[in-house]
Order: C-alpha cells, then sequence, then structure tokens
C-alpha cells in the first residue's frame, strides 16, 4: 500500500491517457497516471500491438506497438509516475476541492485533478460458468493473471485456457509449481505452434499434465481452494487436489466502477464540455474513448485533441488566478519538470 | 429465398422460445454483428470485426449451414471461457441471401 500526491491523476494508460502528461508537462504540471493492466498502451497493447495505424499525422504507417514505445520516449522528459496493474475504485472530493483516488490494492493517490482517459474501461479477465469461485478471489487460490509467478512456487497448479497464455504460463510455470495441469476443452491448441509443441514435449516428460477435451467444473475448499473436479466432454468428473487455480481466458472490457462516480454516463461513456472536456463535476475531465459529446469519434487523433484542451482546463481549475498564456514547443523547447 | 435476394430474414433469440426477426440486406457487405448492433442489440464488438476481442460471440441455433470458421476465428474463440460447439463471431459472418432463416443468440460475455 502506498501513498501518492500530484497534480493530475490520470486514470487510464492508454494512448491518450499517455499524451495527456505531455500536454499537461508542457503547463508544469505533475502526473501520476493508473491503469489495471500490469502494461501501458491500452488496447493498443492489449488487443493490436503489431497492426499498423495509418492515420497519425506525421507517420504514413506506425505499428499499435512502437506508438506507444513513442509516446514513453515522448513523456519520459516530464518524469510521470505509474501504478500499474491496480484498477482506481474509489474517489472522493476533499473540503479543499482536491481529490483522493484508492485503487483495488489501497494505493491512495491525491491529487487536484481527474482526467479520466479510460477507454472502454478497464479490461477485466473473462471467468469461466464455474459456481462459488468469487468465494475463492482475492488470494484464496483462484487467479485471473500471473502477477508474480514466484507466488506459485513449488504450489499445485491447474490453469485452464487454450490460447497464448495458457500456453506460456504452462511452459513458465512447469519449472516454478510442483505440479501443473493444463486444462483444455478442446484437442488442438490455436496459440502459437511452437507453444503448443512445447506444452506437449513437457506433458510426455511427465513435467506437465494435459487433461484434453475437458473443463474445470467446480471448485471446493474451506476458506481457502483445496481441489477442483475437472469434467471431460464425456461427463466423466475427477477430483483434483490443488493451491491455485489459474483460468487464464484473456480480458474484456468493463465500464467499472467510474460509472458510479456521479457522473452524467450516457451509453456508457461520460459525457463532457467540448471546452476543455471537462465533465459535471468541477475538476473531473474525461478524454478519448471513455467520453461522448455531439460528434464524438473514438480515434486516437480525436483523443490527443481533448487530452491539449483538457490540461488547458485542469490547469485553470489548479490555478485559478493565473494566466497562462499558450507558447509554442518549437519556440520554447520541450520543458521538463 | 432465392441466391440473389437483397435481403433475408434472420432471427434473434431473446429468451428461450422468443425470437425477433431482423431483416437485413445482403448487397451492403454487412457483417452479423454490425447488423444485430444495429438492430440495438448490445454487443461492445471492441475491434470492430476483425476477430480480435470475442466480444461479439453468438450461438447459432438454426437455419442454413455456415461457412467453416476461419483460422482467425477458431483461434480467438477457443480463447473463451464459454464455448459450444455452434459458437461462432458474429463479426465473421457476413450476410448474403444464403444466411436467410438464420438464427442466434448472444453468448454472454462472463459467467
Ligand atoms: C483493432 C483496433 C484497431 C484500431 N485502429 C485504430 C486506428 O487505426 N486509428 C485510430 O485512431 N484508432 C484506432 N482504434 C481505436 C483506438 O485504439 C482507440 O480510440 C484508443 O485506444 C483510445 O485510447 P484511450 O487512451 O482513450 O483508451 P484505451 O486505449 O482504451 O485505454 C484505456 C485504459 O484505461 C484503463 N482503465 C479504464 N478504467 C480504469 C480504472 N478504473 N482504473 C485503472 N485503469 C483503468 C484500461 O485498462 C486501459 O488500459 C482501433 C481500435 C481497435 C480495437
Ligand atoms: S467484433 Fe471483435 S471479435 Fe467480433
Amino acid at each position: 500500500m502506498s501513498s501518492i500526491s500530484t497534480d493530475i491523476c490520470i486514470i487510464g494508460a492508454g494512448p491518450v491517457g499517455l499524451f495527456a502528461v505531455f500536454e499537461a508537462g508542457l503547463l508544469k504540471l505533475r502526473c501520476h497516471v493508473v491503469d489495471a493492466l500490469p502494461q501501458v498502451g491500452g488496447q493498443l497493447s492489449e488487443i493490436y500491438p503489431k497492426k499498423p495505424i495509418y492515420d497519425i499525422p506525421g507517420f504514413p504507417s506506425v505499428l499499435a506497438g512502437d506508438l506507444v514505445q513513442n509516446l514513453m520516449e515522448q513523456i519520459a522528459p516530464f518524469h510521470p509516475t505509474f501504478t500499474l496493474g491496480e484498477r482506481v475504485e474509489k474517489f472522493e472530493k476533499l473540503d479543499d476541492g482536491s481529490f483522493q483516488l484508492t485503487t483495488t490494492d489501497g494505493t491512495e493517490i491525491h491529487c487536484k485533478a481527474i482526467a479520466i482517459a479510460g477507454g472502454l474501461g478497464s479490461f477485466e479477465p473473462r471467468k469461466p460458468a464455474v459456481e462459488s469461485l468469487e468465494s475463492f478471489e482475492g488470494g484464496k487460490g483462484v487467479y485471473y493473471m500471473v502477477r508474480d509467478p514466484e507466488h506459485f512456487r513449488d504450489k499445485r497448479l491447474v490453469i485452464a485456457g487454450g490460447g497464448d497464455s495458457a500456453l506460456d504460463w504452462t511452459i513458465f510455470l512447469a519449472d516454478v509449481a510442483k505440479e501443473v495441469t493444463l486444462v483444455h476443452r478442446g484437442t488442438t491448441f490455436r496459440g502459437a505452434a511452437d507453444s503448443a509443441e512445447k506444452v506437449k514435449n513437457l506433458h510426455e516428460a511427465g513435467k506437465v499434465r494435459l487433461v484434453l477435451s475437458s473443463n474445470v467444473t467446480h471448485v471446493h475448499g474451506n476458506g481457502t481452494l483445496s481441489h477442483v473436479t475437472i469434467t471431460g466432454n464425456n461427463g466423466e468428473p475427477e477430483q483434483v487436489s490443488v493451491d491455485a487455480f489459474v483460468p487464464l481466458f484473456g480480458l474484456t472490457p468493463k465500464l467499472g466502477p467510474i460509472g458510479e462516480w456521479g457522473l452524467e454516463i450516457e451509453d456508457n461513456a461520460v459525457k463532457v464540455d467540448t471546452l476543455d472536456y471537462s465533465t459535471n463535476v468541477p475538476g473531473i475531465f474525461a478524454i478519448g474513448d471513455i467520453n461522448t459529446y455531439p460528434g464524438k469519434l473514438k480515434l486516437i487523433l480525436c483523443g490527443f485533441h481533448e487530452a491539449a484542451l483538457m490540461a488547458q482546463g485542469a490547469y485553470k481549475h489548479i490555478y485559478p488566478d493565473k494566466k497562462y498564456v499558450l507558447k509554442y514547443t518549437t519556440v520554447n523547447g520541450v520543458p521538463t519538470l | 429465398m432465392s441466391l440473389d435476394a437483397t435481403e433475408v430474414r434472420v432471427y434473434v433469440e431473446d429468451a428461450p422460445g422468443q425470437r425477433t426477426e431482423i431483416v437485413a440486406p445482403t448487397d451492403m457487405g454487412l457483417s452479423l454483428m454490425e447488423v444485430m448492433k444495429a438492430s440495438g442489440y448490445d454487443i461492445q464488438a471492441t475491434c470492430g470485426g476483425m476477430a480480435l476481442c470475442g466480444t461479439c460471440h453468438v450461438e447459432v441455433l438454426a437455419g442454413p449451414s455456415l461457412q467453416e470458421p476461419s483460422d482467425d476465428e477458431m483461434y480467438m474463440l477457443e480463447s473463451l471461457p464459454v464455448l459450444t460447439d455452434a459458437s461462432r463471431l458474429s463479426c465473421q459472418i457476413r450476410i448474403t441471401p444464403r444466411l436467410d432463416g438464420l438464427v442466434v443468440r448472444l453468448m454472454p460475455q462472463d459467467a
């Protein structure tokens, strides 16, 4: 648990949240960026890192992953700080007009303005339809992400899934855990061919157990997980003793807690004033895919423009008595913080 | 329906036994996802129809047989937690005259 104090807290490290750091930095405002995902880049990193984007001015073509890297380089002089892998959960307005945000892991961020750049919402793990799964979340045996492989050292694991992350973690954890069982509903893997091959080899060498044409159908335990039931497509159940069950079925975006903060919402998006992309709550701004206004286009380019105007609005909110005069970066160069 | 029909009827099962008819043009190169979204169904379609997100997952309940899913489609489907033998990504199903009478239901995103 940690406590952070900054000028603007940016919720969302997608392209728009990242560029907002630059625009705020030009105004000498400090930023802290929070993202529920363990890496920066939002949709660009999560959904299409290897795809070329053609409509970023000045780049006839740029790979999504490279654009994210470039943005990180561009904002580095402003020394933004990051909390990754934690979702902003609660927000509180303090008496002096500032805000206190709290993440899922209890990190507290005190800030003078908030820029929500939450895109489609936070990416949440897809959960299989298994009864009582929730009661073993929060460190009691069910994990939807592998944050620290060491956590599974010498443990007995059941991993479920048929995609790349299920295969990759099975391979990696085979050397770390005491026992790894990979359960897959189908008979073939569509993940990278060499990963599927490696898993098969590990299975043949007796280092992992592979259970195909099967699903994890039940989880059991008294407070913490003690075993799971794996049921074959033929209906045959088998009980396996485990310390951890790790379903890896990818992520899906959800608007999440932002929807409950008293902000005006329309069609799952936050309504804003296009003057400065402010919301109905003074001091809270919303930019990028998460906002809506007449004529909204969900494009990176448009989010960048919104970030520039938001920074001006946030500056005025933080320093109501100071006058800001626009200076070109070509004239002044890029200031640092 | 003839193979040059300019419209087809597809049905979405909203609840068991309760089907809504959608009339879809065949000459606009639309996908079933786009047609369902335009008809007010709550489909996220995060990736805009590129078989990258799996948020347009449907189950085919009845109707004409469809083309086999592509590798990209199968790859995405295999990574979803809920899958049936009749699972498809609606963004990968083109609206053509052959589709007339197709019945699908939207699959839940989560359990
Ligand atoms: C396949 C595909 C191709 C695309 N191609 C193009 C293109 O060519 N050109 C173009 O301009 N656009 C394109 N887009 C759209 C573009 O990706 C989006 O407009 C852009 O990603 C929006 O950026 P963002 O920063 O607003 O949000 P996102 O990229 O969605 O980032 C939002 C971030 O906020 C985080 N977040 C949300 N809520 C919370 C919370 N409570 N706590 C912590 N973190 C939170 C999420 O985890 C996420 O990382 C494409 C989209 C897709 C899916
Ligand atoms: S819309 Fe993303 S997979 Fe169909």
